[in-house]
């Protein structure tokens, strides 16, 4: 026998159900007077640092229909590309951004909306520099594990050229799915669950 | 998000996720799964910046009864009708090490299994006293608790007799996005646990009971409530041994 290394096992996911926004967004789900906000539902302030936009867009299914119960949270770099984290370790990042959203798709037309502002480039592992990107975590009833991708900038062609995570996808055909569309400032992504245009999903 | 745990930052990249602990994507017997679940393989990749670090939250965005759901949501006076409970653990790493500082969050049915949703039919009644949800930080020592009443078993429309065991659902953060956990949290001894499809989704028995929270009666307040234990298990993180170089870079 050898030494046991000692290591727990991580505990399983679950689905987060069809009533997720009752702990996440409650105040959205007209549960009222128990938080004050919504958490995640602000990111920005009058002083934050960076451009302002506006990322948009719905998650569909293998039919082509709105998710209309899917939950999605937003993590990104402030404009200088610092994250706001007690791990960042390369500086300190605006404190009047938080780096942190979460929006339900809407009940109504499966629209999901986020108010932030465009990040600055980060570091790979081996120092080469990433494309800008927000990463993005969804969770919805029917889906058992969360699952992460990441949306990057259309704008961003030499940028996105070069970046360390995009040159990992073989089929180069599925590099669309990453990358939002622009109109002014507003971004729209929208994430395919499955079939032909089923968005990059990422195990990190 | 500004106040941090006092404790030595942690820059290593996750250990990699045992995909074939949690449940795949595709569990037919769980309906829903069908139609949103990637058919694609995902994208493995060794975690960047942009996944090792995560959002904080301080302990000034909770309430006083934030994790006292018999009183979160009651009217002055007036408490949730149900059986009084406590749950209660500590959130740990895969090295067994207590992650301080996290924010978990909870969510459940009422003690009739009704939830109070917009989108939720079940004719069992709404408990005026009950909103369902809460929430906490963990201490020094990875440590959190919350009051509540023990949630019903409700009937959902999966196979034509199906209804989920008693349940509470928690949303876990860690330090790093990518420990981003939703689970749920069953109850020891209860026999729908093997009846569920959503439990089985599950492939493996022992993850399945890594979900269920035993009685623990030493916890149990005389003549209030009993208490129930549930440890959380995030993602562990490498020892930054030769390859902390995020700093230079």
């Amino acid at each position: 026998m050898v030494q046991d290394l000692g290591y727990l096992k991580e505990t399983p996911s679950q689905t987060a159900g069809p009533y997720v926004h009752i702990g996440l967004t409650p105040n959205y789900s007209e549960i009222g007077g128990v938080y004050e906000t919504d958490l995640g539902s602000v990111m920005v302030n009058d002083k934050t640092l960076g451009e302002r936009i506006t990322v948009t867009g719905r998650v569909l299914d293998g039919a082509g229909a709105p998710v209309k119960d899917a939950v999605l949270e937003i993590w990104q770099a402030d404009s200088a590309g610092l994250y706001n984290s007690p791990s960042e370790l390369r500086g300190a990042a605006d404190p009047n951004f938080t780096g942190w959203g979460r929006c339900p798709t809407n009940s109504a037309d499966g629209v999901f909306r986020f108010e932030t502002i465009k990040p600055g480039r980060v570091p790979f592992k081996d120092g080469r520099k990433m494309a800008p990107h927000i990463t993005v975590w969804i969770v919805a009833r029917g889906i058992n594990i969360g699952l992460h991708t990441r949306i990057y900038f259309p704008e961003e062609t030499a940028a996105n050229a070069e970046d360390p995570l995009l040159a990992r996808i073989e089929h180069k055909e599925r590099l669309a799915t990453l990358i939002a569309h622009k109109e002014d400032s507003v971004y729209t992504f929208d994430v395919h669950l499955q079939g032909d245009k089923e968005t990059v999903f990422l195990d990190i | 998000m500004s106040d941090r745990s006092n404790s030595k930052p942690e820059t290593g990249a996750f250990f990699a996720r045992d995909r074939a602990w949690h449940p795949p994507a595709f569990s037919p017997g769980y309906k829903t799964s069908v139609l949103r679940s990637p058919q694609r393989a995902l994208l493995s990749l060794d975690g960047t910046i942009s996944e090792i670090t995560g959002p904080v939250f301080g302990h000034s965005i909770l309430n006083e009864l934030d994790n006292d759901l018999i009183h979160n949501f009651a009217r002055p006076g007036e408490s949730a009708i149900g059986e009084r409970i406590i749950v209660h653990g500590r959130v740990l790493d895969e090295r067994g090490r207590p992650v301080p500082g996290v924010l978990l969050e909870f969510w459940q049915a009422n003690a009739g299994g009704r939830y109070r949703h917009k989108k939720e039919t079940y004719l069992a009644a709404i408990d005026p006293n009950f909103g369902g949800c809460g929430r906490a930080i963990t201490d020094d020592e990875g440590r959190y608790a919350f009051r509540t009443i023990r949630p019903g078993a409700y009937p959902w429309p999966n196979g034509v007799n199906d209804w989920r065991p008693a349940h509470i659902h928690f949303s876990v953060f860690g330090h790093g996005f990518a420990q981003r956990l939703i689970t749920q949290m069953y109850f020891e001894g209860d026999p729908m646990i093997w009846k569920c499809p959503i439990v089985g989704t599950i492939p493996d028995r022992q993850a399945i009971e890594q979900l269920i929270a035993p009685l623990d009666w030493g916890n149990t307040i005389p003549m209030d409530a009993r208490a129930y234990k549930f440890d959380i298990v995030l993602r562990g993180r490498r020892s930054t041994l030769f390859e902390n170089r995020l700093e230079g870079n």
